[in-house]
């Protein structure tokens, strides 16, 4: 049967497949279920929220780069009382793993929004501790590993949800920053978010992003994301989920080769707007090509 | 909104950078001042392009479009019978059905293809429609207007054609109903403060960066006195008193 060959479990919770519409890239899922219906993914994890709503970043939001993207969309977002009251009763309707993905710029806030989050009916939390675009918070989180334990140590006490937490690729290094979240008591990782990059407009001499440096996506990472989510999974014990320019069902099978129980796709929805409902087929296809009967099997071989 | 593959039917340069494709109509209704997410190509280029539509006819529907970097290159490269991919009609597009009697459209440079259509709608509700269009040197995309609007008022930067100046020095909002702007910022902040002063009402049709098209990323937003919106879902058209420029 071709619906249980992509069935995956994490945290005891049943995937139809391995595919997450990974934060940021899909809103709440309104606007892609006009075009598909959104329940064709395994998990959709929302936007990036933080306690309070914020207008996001100034300025040019978004440049297009030799194979990928750079965004600086600075956590725009309604605010967590906005998604549990208006979008995650909405997001719930639909047959799919919500994750609720939280940013934010200061412990306090984050572990209040955490105390929220437990209290609804969310799938997981994924603690983004690594977004490059907003100044104040994040980033430091994600690129020195002891700042990081004891920050998610903090969050998992609060915490009564599966706890995911989102790796940066600038992290100093990412097997000690996997490992410490882990120790912290991560249930499980995703990785990588973006990486801190930069794009200058030569006419008018100035960078094109008003905070200078923004978040490099797409194929473009996609080797180096691999290599990271590799490494990763031959040092932690708990599920790692694979995020990097992944477009088709070869890469979402390179990422399960390496070890990943799962994979989240962002840049990939602005190139091909249905990907979520055709890369399922895709690797169906691609599986009974390379004889293999269940996405599992592949799981972790190299 | 639908995401179809499309035929092209005619691509042809107007003049040095602009170019004019005709492709195959999808399915669904589309609105004056709405636009389509173009794509010419597989996975060489990661975004799809933003393009208004210019006209839409019983078969097909056309982009009048600036050659300006890799994407409108790759388009510009199209030829008949080639394929296309469209994801759209997207946006709010222009109020034609809300506004009655005379109107004012205001256009600039590749703003105003998308005036086309609207100027074509507005008339075929019994208004009637002055066209203001403002170019830098050289005319394009003016005779159509003729068929669909009462007066066209040409302006160009540098005097080659009609009045040496902005088309805004042209324009007088009191004359109006409404007026409906498209065009470089400058110019469309301009025809706000104009009719901020008269009181008439203005529509603006904002363009900027996008990621999805669709909604989803807020890569487009603007900072309007509702809070931030999109250009590409709540837009791209904003009444003008709810833009906050900065």
């Amino acid at each position: 049967m071709n619906s249980d060959r992509l069935k995956i479990s994490l945290h005891n919770l049943d995937f139809k497949n391995p595919l997450i519409a990974a934060s940021g890239s899909f809103g709440f899922g309104r606007e892609y279920n006009e075009l598909y219906p959104i329940d064709c993914w395994g998990g959709i994890s929302s936007k990036g929220l933080t306690l309070n709503g914020r207008d996001g970043n100034k300025g040019q939001r978004i440049v297009e780069t030799a194979s990928g993207i750079i965004n600086s969309v600075g956590l725009q977002n309604p605010g967590v009382k906005h998604f549990i009251d208006e979008e995650l009763p909405w997001m719930k309707q639909h047959d799919t793993v919500v994750l609720a993905n939280l940013g934010g710029s200061c412990p306090e806030d984050y572990l209040t929004a955490v105390d929220m989050l437990n209290e609804t009916d969310i799938d997981i939390l994924e603690l983004n501790i690594s977004c490059p675009n907003v100044k104040s918070g994040g980033m430091a989180l994600g690129i020195k590993a002891s700042v990081a334990h004891d920050f998610v140590k903090q969050v998992r006490a609060h915490c009564r949800k599966p706890l995911m937490v989102k790796l940066s690729p600038n992290a100093e290094n990412i097997i000690d920053m996997a490992k410490a979240c882990e120790d912290a008591g991560a249930d499980s990782l995703s990785l990588v978010n973006t990486f801190k990059a930069m794009a200058v407009d030569i006419r008018r001499r100035k960078p094109v992003f008003e905070n200078v440096y923004a978040g490099l996506s797409g194929k473009a990472i996609k080797p180096i994301a691999l290599r990271m989510a590799h490494e990763v999974c031959h040092n932690v014990k708990i599920p790692v989920v694979g995020i990097g320019g992944i477009t088709t069902a070869q890469d979402v099978l390179e990422f399960m080769m390496v070890g990943c129980t799962a994979v989240q796709i962002a840049t990939g929805n602005f190139t091909h707007p249905t990907i979520g409902q055709e890369l399922p087929q895709q690797l169906i296809q691609l599986m009974d090509e390379l004889k293999i009967n269940h996405i599992n099997e592949v799981k972790g071989i190299i | 909104m639908n995401y179809t593959e499309e035929k092209v039917i005619h691509n042809q340069r107007l003049m040095s950078d602009i170019f004019v494709v005709e492709v195959s109509r999808p399915e669904g209704e589309i609105k004056p001042g709405q636009f389509f997410m173009l794509k010419a190509w597989n996975e060489e280029l990661s975004l799809m392009r933003p393009i208004s539509v210019y006209r839409v006819d019983a078969n097909s529907v056309s982009f009048m479009y600036r050659v300006v970097g890799k994407g409108t290159q790759w388009i510009s490269q199209l030829r008949r019978f080639d394929r296309i991919r469209l994801l759209g009609a997207l946006g709010n597009g222009f109020p034609c059905e809300e506004v009655k009697g005379k109107i004012a459209l205001v256009g600039g440079g590749v703003g105003i293809p998308p005036l086309y259509e609207t100027a074509k709608r507005l008339s075929s509700n019994a208004n009637s429609v002055d066209v203001y269009l403002g170019y830098k040197d050289v005319l394009f995309a003016f005779e159509e207007f003729e068929d669909v609007c009462n007066d066209i008022f040409i302006s160009s930067e540098t005097g080659m054609e009609g009045y040496k100046g902005f088309v805004t020095d042209l324009l007088k909002p009191e004359k109006y109903d409404a007026v409906f702007t498209c065009g470089p910022l400058p110019m469309m902040r301009k025809v706000i403060e104009m009719c901020k002063k008269t009181g008439t009402p203005i529509w603006c049709s904002m363009e900027n960066h996008f990621g999805c098209g669709i909604g989803a990323c807020l890569v487009c937003s603007c900072k309007t006195v509702l809070g931030m919106k999109r250009a590409c879902k709540d837009g791209p058209v904003f009444k003008g008193e709810e833009l906050i420029f900065e």
